[in-house]
């Protein structure tokens, strides 16, 4: 290996009762390409968070050495003028203000508070040149696509004078296209002698531009592979980063499989501004009683707009389709509506649409249903937190009370919160949407053994996730979604990653691709 | 994102741990559970002592209490309605210029037209109710700002009181109408040294808090909740009733109950009781702390929000009235600068600007505290320009000290 760029030794950070890394090393050598995996909770954004700065000197243990030299930082600020910079999932740009201004920003071209457009634009349109974005330097943010924005970022960094760049998942947002362009621009970067942190799930990702990979587990250094050319051992990774065997995550299960329960038809939903665009194209599909299906589908092909516009239109606007619940056509036009014939939609997001975080557990859990404890429009406030600390033992959600805030739960619990709250409205169908993004392999799986159980109960299951061993593990058959269309319908029995996968890359554009 | 997942992993803490912990951890734990709202009525019952030494004990005379009471129930009344509105996520400015409007109106209903005045009452807060739902409409249905619909609100009933009152005061009312703000309840029964009618009422408030408390505890045992210990919920029952009985006999001593106070409990523990256990009230907390995971669970927002507007509409309309009939005119200048008082006492109560948070009684609360420091600072002799700089000043450390615990806590 060539010598290091950068050197964590035995780096330990503690939070308030949690040891979130413990001696963790991680070495990068310049020029290199270094991913770095691990589940989620695993320390990868603590341990990039102690590097750039954001846990500041002396709030954890061990040492740093960037380009042989002990580096203390106070903050970002610091470790950003020793040419560490790092580009997070969440894109940090001001959307209306221009590709040149957004790449200054903090950074500006100026003389005494005055900028200097003169050289923010040609230094601007160098950058942009070098990232290989064909977009003028004032374009606004607002008006480019996730793909393009990741560019204006790198080019934010190279304003920086960035020797190691880190990049927090960068393609989980982007399609293929975007994607390959992105890792391309890493390998060129290379070349230039930029050396790069690629955090990523994306196991084809990491054989194709890294030169090793480091696997963090449970806040602690598992391994560091040297890819050679013959490509890494996938299931090494995966072994290390989830440390037991994938098969034994899901649950039995003896599916009994009734009658057809709910049925989507030709379903259509145009974006909310963008009339033109269609993100849901006439999509149908089925649910069977008892039944797990599940939905797969790429970052954008429509997923969760056709399961939130079914859900009380609460996505877009709807311009044709049908919903059947046992045959029988029904109206779904206001979420209240939805509810009312049994339905019931979990969410992805559950900070932003599923929780109310600064209430407590016993009434985020009655919410949607308030109606099941109340007489007369008063609410019977002992049975709602009997019902509560119920579902807090069935579901065992790890809190000290039903009236412990929600914002302050771990995310599966937070999770396991949100199922409560829908599993008491007793929906005949649910739609749950990723329902264990983001939270740890423990909690997953118990989500996994209640999603089995709702099944065995009778009800009509549709799982959306992102997550292909998931949908292989649970469900009973899975459609494939792209571009807002169904584009393939497989029983359990005959799928595999690659063919999903192949059917969830099919570009409309060239329908005979299907095999 | 490793920390958000793995913070929350204290032990809930045993029945065991809990016996032996000492009564002043268990003290503590349960003021920090309700830090907020505990914590503005002990700087109430602070302030309070401080201005009954300062004054030499003019403060609490049962005189100067009965001032207090019918010079702060205009606002008292708009920071109940405030209260509700910003728990909603939304703000009224409006309520100043509509409280006037109100008053305006009813003025000229029984001046000028002669109507009798339980007539003009009920329709003077019909006219706040209408006026509530129009700036409701505009807000829920339409989507426009509470702030900019309210500002134009302010300047609609301002100028629409101007109008109806020709610049001029209108005036007298009749004697009932003004018994609204400065009578009492009647003198019955016989000639003792108290209002006997008071005596009897603080009787009953005092026997169904009791009551309450003593249900509540037992509901908390039931809920595994760990209870206070029994030494201390004693001493908790001794301080409600002692605080009640003392305060029965300081109004009891002079003319009794002021209707105003009076009014004021009813809102209190009305609006109270809807706002815990009303499902109404439990949406309106729902579409306050996150308004579209309220939508996706059913919530009927827009509903919802436009009847908060309705009923601080007939809330200004009421507290219009108040004043009016304390005054006994209807006046141009009336309610100005009111939506900024009622807005301090609902954030000084406990309210977050973010909406989704606060009580009824935290309303009262933090109206109260301003009403004393009014109070308190007039009689030593404060002059109105430096009080409003301590009132300033209280409002941003209200809030500034909720700030501070919300990010202790969640760091």
């Amino acid at each position: 290996m060539a010598r290091p760029v950068l050197e964590m030794r035995s780096i330990s950070k503690t939070f308030p009762g949690v040891k979130a890394l413990s001696e963790v090393n991680l070495t990068v050598g310049t020029g290199e390409v270094h991913a770095v995996c691990g589940e989620n909770g695993a320390g990868k954004s603590t341990l990039m968070k102690v590097l750039s700065g954001v846990h500041p000197h002396g709030s954890y243990e061990g040492e740093i050495y960037f380009e042989g030299e002990p580096c203390r930082f106070r903050d970002i600020r610091a470790s950003e003028q020793r040419g560490i910079v790092i580009i997070h999932q969440e894109l940090a740009l001001v959307p209306y203000l221009s590709v040149a201004e957004n790449i200054f920003l903090g950074n500006e071209h100026a003389t005494r508070g005055v900028i200097s457009w003169h050289r923010t634009l040609t230094h601007a349109a160098a950058l942009i040149r070098q990232v290989g974005l064909d977009e003028s330097p004032h374009t606004r943010i607002a008006d480019l696509g996730v793909g393009k924005q990741q560019l204006v970022e790198i080019a934010k960094a190279l304003a920086k004078k960035v020797k190691l760049l880190i990049l927090d998942e960068p393609t989980a947002a982007l399609n293929d296209e975007d994607s390959r362009k992105l890792l391309d621009l890493i390998l060129e970067l290379k070349a230039q002698g930029i050396s790069c942190i690629l955090i990523s799930h994306k196991l084809n990702e990491i054989a194709r531009v890294a030169d090793s990979v480091t696997v963090l587990r449970d806040g602690r250094t598992i391994e560091t592979i040297a890819i050679g050319p013959d490509g890494i051992s996938e299931e090494r990774i995966i072994r290390g980063m989830v440390g037991r065997d994938l098969e034994h995550r899901y649950p039995e299960r003896a599916p009994q499989i009734g009658e057809v329960a709910f049925e989507i038809d030709g379903w259509s939903v145009q974006h909310p501004i963008d009339h033109r665009r269609r993100v849901v194209d006439g999509a149908s599909l089925n649910v069977r009683r008892g039944e797990i299906v599940g939905v797969a589908g790429l970052m954008g092909a429509g997923r969760t707009e056709l399961a939130m516009s079914v859900f009380g239109r609460s996505y877009g606007r709807w311009t044709g389709g049908r919903v059947r619940l046992h045959g029988r056509e029904i109206r779904t036009r206001t979420v209240p509506e939805a509810i009312g014939h049994g339905i019931a939609y979990v969410t992805e997001d559950r900070k932003q649409l599923g929780l109310n975080l600064g209430d407590d557990i016993s009434r985020n859990i009655s919410l949607s249903a308030l109606g099941k404890v109340a007489r007369r429009g008063w609410v019977d406030r002992h049975e709602e937190a009997r019902i509560a600390e119920s579902f807090r033992r069935t579901m065992s959600i790890k809190a000290p009370s039903v009236f412990a805030e929600t914002g302050k739960l771990s995310g599966g619990n937070q999770q396991k919160v949100v199922l409560s709250k829908w599993i008491f409205a007793e929906p005949e169908v649910l739609i749950l949407d990723e329902p264990t993004r983001g939270i740890d392999i423990g909690a997953k799986a118990e989500i996994y053994t209640v999603v089995a159980e709702l099944a065995a109960q009778g009800k009509a299951v549709l799982v959306i996730s992102s997550e292909l061993p998931e949908l292989l593990g649970l469900c009973d058959r899975i459609y494939t979604m792209a571009e807002g269309r169904i584009t393939g319908e497989v029983p359990r029995a005959d799928a595999t990653q690659e063919s999903l996968m192949r059917l969830m890359t099919m570009s409309a554009a060239y329908p005979d691709k299907q095999v | 994102m490793a920390q958000i997942e793995t913070t929350p992993k204290t032990a809930p803490s045993t029945p065991e741990t809990a016996r032996r912990s000492s009564a002043g951890a268990v003290l503590a734990r349960a003021l920090r559970g309700n830090l907020r709202q505990y914590g503005m009525l002990v700087a109430l019952a602070l302030i309070v002592l401080l201005f009954q030494f300062w004054t030499d004990g003019i403060l609490l005379q049962p005189l100067n209490i009965t001032n207090l009471i019918q010079q702060n129930g205009y606002i008292l009344i708009l920071a109940i309605g405030m209260m509700i509105v910003i728990i909603a996520g939304h703000i009224d400015l409006s309520v100043g210029s509509l409280a006037a409007f109100v008053g305006a109106a009813a003025a000229v209903m029984m001046v000028e037209h002669r109507m009798p005045w339980p007539v003009a009452l009920v329709a003077a807060l019909l006219i706040g109710a209408l006026a509530g739902a129009w700036q409701g409409f505009w807000i829920a249905y339409l989507g426009i700002p509470s702030f900019i619909v309210t500002l134009a609100g302010m300047l609609l009933f301002r100028g629409g009181t101007q109008i109806l009152l020709q610049g001029q005061s209108v005036a007298p009312f009749p004697k009932g109408f003004q018994n609204i703000s400065s009578g009492f309840l009647p003198a019955v029964g016989p000639h003792t040294d108290y209002h006997n009618l008071t005596l009897l009422l603080g009787l009953s408030v005092l026997a169904v808090a009791i009551l309450q408390e003593v249900r509540g505890r037992r509901r908390a045992a039931s809920y595994g909740l760990e209870p206070l210990p029994a030494g201390l919920f004693l001493v908790k029952l001794g301080a409600i009733t002692a605080s009640v009985v003392a305060f029965t006999l300081l109004l009891a001593s002079y003319h009794g109950v002021p209707i105003v106070l009076l009014i004021l409990g009813v809102l209190l523990v009305g609006f109270g009781y809807v706002m815990r256990n009303s499902i109404l009230g439990r949406h309106t907390y729902a579409i306050g702390g996150n308004e579209a995971a309220a939508r996706l669970s059913g919530v009927k927002s827009k509903r919802v929000v436009f009847l908060a507007f309705v009923n601080m509409g007939v809330l200004a309309a009421l507290a219009g009235l108040v004043f009016a009939a304390r005054l006994n005119a209807g006046t141009p200048q009336a309610g100005i600068n009111f939506e900024l008082e009622a807005i301090a006492a609902a954030f000084i109560g406990g309210a977050s600007a973010s909406g989704g948070v606060g009580t009824v009684l935290g309303a009262l609360t933090g109206g109260l505290v301003l009403g004393v420091l009014n109070n308190g600072m007039s009689l030593v002799g404060v002059g109105t320009d430096y009080q409003q700089v301590i009132k300033g000043l209280v409002l941003l450390a209200a809030v500034g000290f909720d700030v501070y615990n919300k990010r202790k806590a969640g760091a």
